[in-house]
């Protein structure tokens, strides 16, 4: 575990230490890694401890889930001190629910939904997903001839890739190009990309149909290829 | 006219637009044929499709951050109120 610069400790489980992006000290991506996986305890077998009030197992699941959720707040109230509330308040229904909660969903999904609904409250608005823009489209249509195909060959970055080096800048610059993203194909782009959730998953913490599911992460994941293509060539 | 119309290579430009719908299976059979026979045909499409895949990589590599300690201490105290006020909890 690192201590970073601005006070905030960072968990990464691949990756040596990768440059830091130039915008400097914000988030600094040191990491450390995982040295096994029989130190970590799984969601579920927290959820049973935490039934039986038990602290550690609480501050486990808050190094490991609160900072995402106040980022997932934030991608819904705007302000970080409200979406840092809206945080808090899901711990606490966290706390006083999960004698009721019955593990039919996983935990993650369930503390995603409360802190979505939270910050749906707080923003004092019902948050409309719909899937933006129709015209809003993956690639710039000046790539394309008027017959619809590319209108030259296409920068294959890929196979520099290879090179540890650029999948290293790659990871560093994925959350600041997520942050950057609208804020409903951020909350899509993040529950179904970063965390890993299923689409039905990310449809149930959102209350969105699979069809406005598939739309806006298609919107935010174009966006994201299309700003390693820049970063990438620019490098 | 039909079966010529469905065998139509895709334009590049449609393409792009289904990779999503590909990569999360939602495709119908006979759509995700049709975009697998273009991205055989057309090496753009195919490093397009590649691009997406490094991309959604990317994401799911994005590091995890802590909370610093202060926020920690502050949860902590938290939980000790909750458990104080509905000790059932």
């Amino acid at each position: 575990m690192v201590q970073s610069s601005s006070g905030s400790r960072l968990l990464q489980t691949s990756f040596v230490d990768g440059p830091v992006p130039a915008s400097g000290g914000r988030r600094r991506l040191a990491r450390w890694r995982q040295v096994g996986s029989s130190a970590v305890r799984s969601d579920e077998e927290l959820t049973g401890l935490l039934r039986h009030g038990d602290e550690d197992a609480f501050t486990e699941l808050v190094d490991r889930y609160h900072l995402r959720i106040v980022g997932l707040a934030q991608s819904v109230v705007g302000s970080r001190e409200t979406a840092e509330d809206v945080a808090q308040d899901t711990w606490v229904a966290v706390l006083r629910g999960v004698n009721e909660f019955e593990g039919r969903s996983a935990l993650r999904t369930w503390l995603f939904r409360v802190c979505i609904n939270r910050a749906r409250s707080a923003a004092g608005r019902e948050h409309r997903y719909v899937a933006g823009d129709t015209a809003e489209r993956a690639v710039d249509p000046r790539r394309f001839d008027a017959s619809g195909q590319w209108a030259s060959p296409l920068d294959d970055w890929t196979e520099a890739i290879d090179s540890r080096m650029v999948a290293a800048t790659l990871a560093v610059h994925v959350r600041e190009a997520i942050e950057d993203l609208p804020d409903v194909q951020r909350q899509v782009v993040t529950l179904r990309d970063v965390e890993g959730l299923s689409s039905d998953e990310v449809c149930e913490v959102l209350s969105i149909s699979a069809g406005n599911e598939r739309v806006l992460l298609h919107r935010g994941r174009s966006r994201l290829r299309a700003l390693f293509e820049i970063q990438l060539r620019g490098g | 006219m039909t079966v010529r119309l469905l065998n139509r290579d895709l334009e590049c430009q449609q393409a792009v637009e289904l990779v999503t719908d590909y990569l999360e299976g939602a495709l119908t059979p006979r759509q995700r044929r049709r975009f697998e026979r273009h991205i055989r045909r057309c090496p753009n499409c195919r490093a397009y499709l590649e691009q997406m895949r490094l991309t959604i990589a990317a994401a799911a590599g994005a590091p995890i951050e802590l909370p610093d300690a202060e926020t920690r201490d502050d949860l902590v105290q938290l939980f000790r109120r909750v458990r104080r006020d509905s000790p059932d909890a």
